[in-house]
């Protein structure tokens, strides 16, 4: 697989998403957006727009569903909640960007 | 991979719901921008920057769209779709171009595709139903000394059966028309004298009963069994499901039917369905001349071998060979000089493969030609459209539209225009594919049998000549497109000049081109028409108008030799005695008939043939007054007498040639020849006539008197100036006078079997005259277009002219003499072509040189005509220019 710069961060967003959902439950976009602000404590400059063709990625993996609802302020809403293949996905990533970063970790340290 | 499967699935799902999903995403990003901006208000901005800001966050909501949209579903087929829907709305904005093009496709690829239904129903697949026909091979016998198909005898072919490795099966198959008794009247019918593994061999399973049965093609008369067609199962029997074990009579003998064909087999005999078929051990109910399967000597049987899977035919041929030459030292007497050949089935010599072979080779030409000359005119009218579009095409350029994304939307067009022609195509090959028969009258009261077969390799050859098609429709335009420039968009474009090169070069080469196909086609049109005239009016060595043709049907009528002897005589003396007859004839065979002649190998006085040869010699049966009624002159000598009967010496006339060779040149009055074992005195010498065709070399033939060589059924040959029809009433009356169960069949002039023996040469007339109008009519439409354009585009100069002092006149001459010279040069460029071309007509001309002046300077004079006619309204046009008009605009 190449590992052009764009591949690994849209792989990054991708984990970020999963990881959101996972411990957040069903979520609106705007809400993960909001989430993933505040978690990162605005170091992530996310282009909120990017966020939909990700989740239309993810859901036609079949990782994440997507259901109309109505928000906390009674405002129609889509929201997105993880399905059982994407917490495996997210398991499998999370493991190998842990691999990941060990790795780079080390490589860094030794030189 | 099943990830991938998944996300695919998902993606095309969603092309069909792209409204649904579409709006789906609104609501989403709308809550998005919407909560974004109560965010932000709770947060103390006003409503409005709140807004902002929330959109400014967001990043592009149409941008999101059109990126979530590529990635929603499939790109390229929802452009494609996209294309196409622009292509039909596009194409239905100018329905006046849409229609001439569709029009155009339609009869080109219609042509194509018909022309290609025959070829595959007559010559490369005739018979239906019967599996792996690239397996079935023609076969024949060969003799020394002689290049033409010779049949073969019943004991060569069991020999035959019996000793190929290589094939499969040897099977017979001998067309014969047959009296078919329905109660009680006669009706004449083909049917075929087959050997018992027929059916077997060819994989033809009967509907109802059986087919025949090993051993019931030998024994003489012992197995009279008939397999009838389905069409006469229908027709005569109305279906009945108990027709097994029923009786017909047929030749006057009952035969107990044992089976019903399948309904789409007709036998294995192109250009006739059989209405039953015989085991071959009736043969002698059918055939002349006695019983002939154990005779080695006797030759009258076509056949058809299968071969093994695998097996070429020049393995099987070379194996065959082997055969030949060891039934030549096995049997010298008959077979001495004999060989046996194979012939793929579309060269098959004893049917119409045979006959309908050139006329084919030349229709499939023929329709290639129509089918340039009419893509040669949809270049040029999507040329002239691509300049109207200019406008239109550079504005989308501008826009952003990518030159791909261009392109493509051209092809798409080029591909809709292209599959409605396509379409149109396949409807008018449908309709056509039976036409072929059209061109073949009746013969004998037996319509023909030519039917096309649109199979799946007719349809991809079609659709492969419709991708070429559209792969020239698409292209002319995108090399068009590929000219646009921004920066000259909005000027207008330039004007032309009349006289001018420039662009319109591309045009006027295809119109060039286009000029000079007809024009081959046109001299191709006029050759076969002198050819037919040739053949038509040629003196066959009889005459053909006064004379009159007919038979009576005695065989099912159950006439034994004597009471047919009687009944001719009886016949003949009431014929001659009626008002406006001048004499009449019986003859067993007639001359340009289907039916062949008797042939018998001959021994003259004093005639040392070459060593190795035996030679054969055609002859016909017939009655006193036969050279009187047909108008063929005695060069010496006398004809036949009544004396000339039973009881007294045997005699012949012979014709000059045969005179020339067998006697060189001395005369032949009263020198012996040896027929069948039985010498006869040469009383006469006749003129050559032609025999089996009008096309035919002088060759020997000789007569015997009927009455020596008796043949139950002859034909009657009378001469009168009466008409068919009024004399086929009288006769009826008079044969019905004698005996009221007897048929009389068609009555015709000789002149009518003499065209009737033409129909290819007509068939092929009709059909090249038929496409070459066609053609002519399509170049002189692309003329017309090509003068009309150059002459609105080169209005401004034209206007100059006349201001100038050029008269309307001189326009007017200006205009034509471009359109004509032209012409000229596609008539050059096309008279080139059709020098080297014509001479592949070969076997369908007459006496006519393929390089004929006439019809070159013929076809010349048409295409001028032509071109003028379509250079007219232009440059009445181009006089009538208003120069103020001209040139202020």
């Amino acid at each position: 697989m190449p590992t052009s710069k764009a591949e690994v961060l849209q792989g990054t967003l991708d984990l970020l998403l999963l990881k959101t959902l996972d411990s957040m439950g069903p979520m609106h976009g705007f809400g993960i957006a909001l989430r993933i602000q505040q978690v990162s404590k605005d170091l992530l400059q996310l282009n909120q727009g990017t966020l939909y063709p990700a989740l239309l990625r993810l859901e036609q993996r079949g990782w994440i569903a997507s259901k109309w609802g109505v928000s906390e302020n009674n405002r129609k809403a889509k929201y997105y909640s993880l399905t059982r293949a994407g917490r495996k996905q997210l398991a499998e990533e999370a493991e190998s960007w842990d691999r990941m970063s060990a790795m780079i970790n080390r490589v860094l340290r030794t030189t | 991979m099943r990830e991938f499967c998944r996300v695919s699935m998902r993606r095309v799902a969603a092309l069909f719901r792209r409204r649904h999903l579409d709006e789906d995403l609104d609501a989403e990003l709308r809550s998005h921008v919407e909560m974004a901006a109560e965010r932000n208000m709770r947060g103390g901005m006003s409503a409005e920057d709140a807004r902002r800001e929330a959109l400014c966050s967001f990043g592009g909501v149409e941008k999101t769209k059109e990126f979530y949209r590529d990635r929603r579903g499939l790109r390229m087929i929802e452009t494609t779709l996209q294309d196409v829907r622009f292509g039909f709305r596009m194409l239905r904005r100018s329905p006046g171009f849409s229609t001439l093009v569709i029009l155009c496709l339609t009869l080109g690829i219609g042509a194509n595709a018909a022309v290609f239904s025959w070829v595959e129903g007559v010559l490369f697949r005739p018979y239906p139903l019967v599996s792996h026909q690239e397996r079935l091979l023609a076969v024949t016998g060969t003799s020394l000394g002689d290049s033409s198909p010779a049949p073969l005898s019943w004991p060569d072919f069991l020999d035959l059966q019996k000793n190929c490795k290589l094939t499969d099966s040897f099977f017979v198959s001998k067309i014969m028309g047959v009296t078919l008794g329905i109660g009680d009247r006669a009706e004449v019918v083909t049917g075929s004298i087959v050997s018992a593994n027929y059916f077997d061999a060819l994989g033809i399973r009967p509907i109802l009963g059986r087919g025949f049965e090993p051993g019931e093609d030998s024994g003489r008369n012992a197995h009279p069994v008939t397999v009838i067609s389905y069409q006469l199962w229908k027709d005569r029997f109305n279906g009945d499901p108990q027709v097994i074990g029923e009786t017909q009579r047929l030749n006057g003998v009952m035969h107990t039917i044992v089976g019903v064909a399948p309904q789409r087999f007709y036998g294995t005999f192109v250009g006739w369905a059989m209405k039953f078929w015989v085991p071959v051990s009736m043969e002698e109910i059918f055939e002349a001349g006695g019983y002939k399967l154990e005779d080695r000597g006797a030759r009258w049987i076509e056949g058809y071998v299968r071969m093994k899977p695998g097996v070429t035919r020049e393995q099987a041929q070379e194996e065959i060979s082997a055969i030949a030459k060891r039934l030549e030292a096995d049997y010298p007497a008959t077979n001495r000089g004999r060989g046996i050949k194979l012939w793929p089935l579309w060269q098959t010599p004893f049917n119409n493969a045979n006959t309908l072979l050139p006329t084919l080779g030349i229709m499939l030409a023929v329709v290639a030609f129509v089918l340039l000359i009419a893509c040669a005119n949809i270049a040029n009218l999507l040329l002239v459209r691509s300049f109207a579009r200019r406008h239109e095409m550079t504005v989308r350029f501008a826009l952003g539209c990518g030159r791909g994304r261009l392109l493509r939307q051209l092809l798409t067009e080029g591909v809709i225009l292209a599959t409605l022609g396509a379409a149109g195509g396949f409807i008018v090959a449908y309709w056509c594919r039976h036409a072929l028969v059209l061109l073949f009258p009746a013969r004998g009261g037996v319509a023909m049998y030519l039917p096309g077969e649109l199979d799946w390799r007719v349809l991809a050859l079609s659709a492969v000549v419709c991708l070429i098609a559209t792969l020239l429709l698409g292209l002319v335009p995108a090399i068009q497109a590929r000219s646009i420039n921004l920066a000259g968009a909005l000027n207008a474009e330039t004007a032309g000049v009349v006289g001018g090169h420039g662009k319109t070069w591309v045009r006027s080469g295809l119109v060039l081109v286009q000029v000079s196909l007809s024009f081959v086609l046109l001299v191709g049109t006029v050759l076969l028409l002198q050819s037919l005239q040739k053949i038509r009016t040629a003196s066959p060595g009889f005459s053909t108008r006064a004379v009159l043709n007919t038979s009576v049907d005695l065989i099912s009528a159950g006439y034994n030799a004597g009471r047919a002897r009687n009944l001719q005589n009886e016949l003949i003396d009431r014929v001659r005695a009626l008002p406006g007859v001048e004499s009449a004839a019986f003859a067993r065979t007639t001359p340009l008939g289907y039916k062949p002649y008797s042939s018998t190998p001959i021994a003259v006085d004093g005639y040392q043939p070459p060593p190795g040869e035996q030679p054969t010699v055609d002859y016909n049966e017939v009655g006193p007054e036969y050279f009187v009624t047909m108008g063929i002159p005695i060069v010496s000598g006398r004809e036949f007498a009544r004396a000339d009967d039973e009881k007294s010496a045997l005699v012949a006339v012979v014709n000059e040639t045969m005179a020339a060779q067998f006697w060189r040149g001395g005369d032949p009055i009263g020198k012996r020849v040896q027929v069948k074992g039985r010498w006869m005195r040469v009383i006469g010498v006749a003129k050559d006539a032609k025999y089996e065709s009008v096309r035919e070399l002088p060759k020997p033939f000789f007569y015997v008197p009927l009455r020596q060589n008796f043949a139950i059924q002859p034909g009657l040959n009378i001469r009168t100036s009466l008409s068919a029809r009024v004399m086929a009433a009288t006769l009826t009356r008079e044969v019905h006078a004698l005996d009221a169960n007897l048929a009389l069949y068609e009555v015709i002039t000789l002149q009518e079997q003499l065209d009737r023996s033409t129909s290819p040469q007509q068939a092929a007339v009709t059909l090249v005259g038929v496409l070459g109008g066609l053609a002519v009519l399509l170049a002189a439409i692309g003329l017309y277009g090509v003068m009309s354009y150059a002459v609105s585009q080169s209005s401004r100069e034209l206007g100059l002219r006349m201001v100038l002092g050029a008269g309307g006149s001189d326009l007017m001459r200006l205009v034509m003499l471009r359109g004509l010279a032209l012409t000229g040069g596609g008539v050059v460029l096309g008279g080139a072509v059709a020098l080297g071309l014509t001479r592949l007509m070969g076997y369908l001309l007459y006496k006519v040189s393929p390089h004929d002046p006439l019809a070159f300077g013929s076809a010349f004079v048409v295409m001028m005509i032509a071109s003028f006619a379509a250079c007219f309204l232009p440059a009445w046009r181009a006089s009538r220019t208003d120069p103020a008009r001209a040139l202020r605009g």
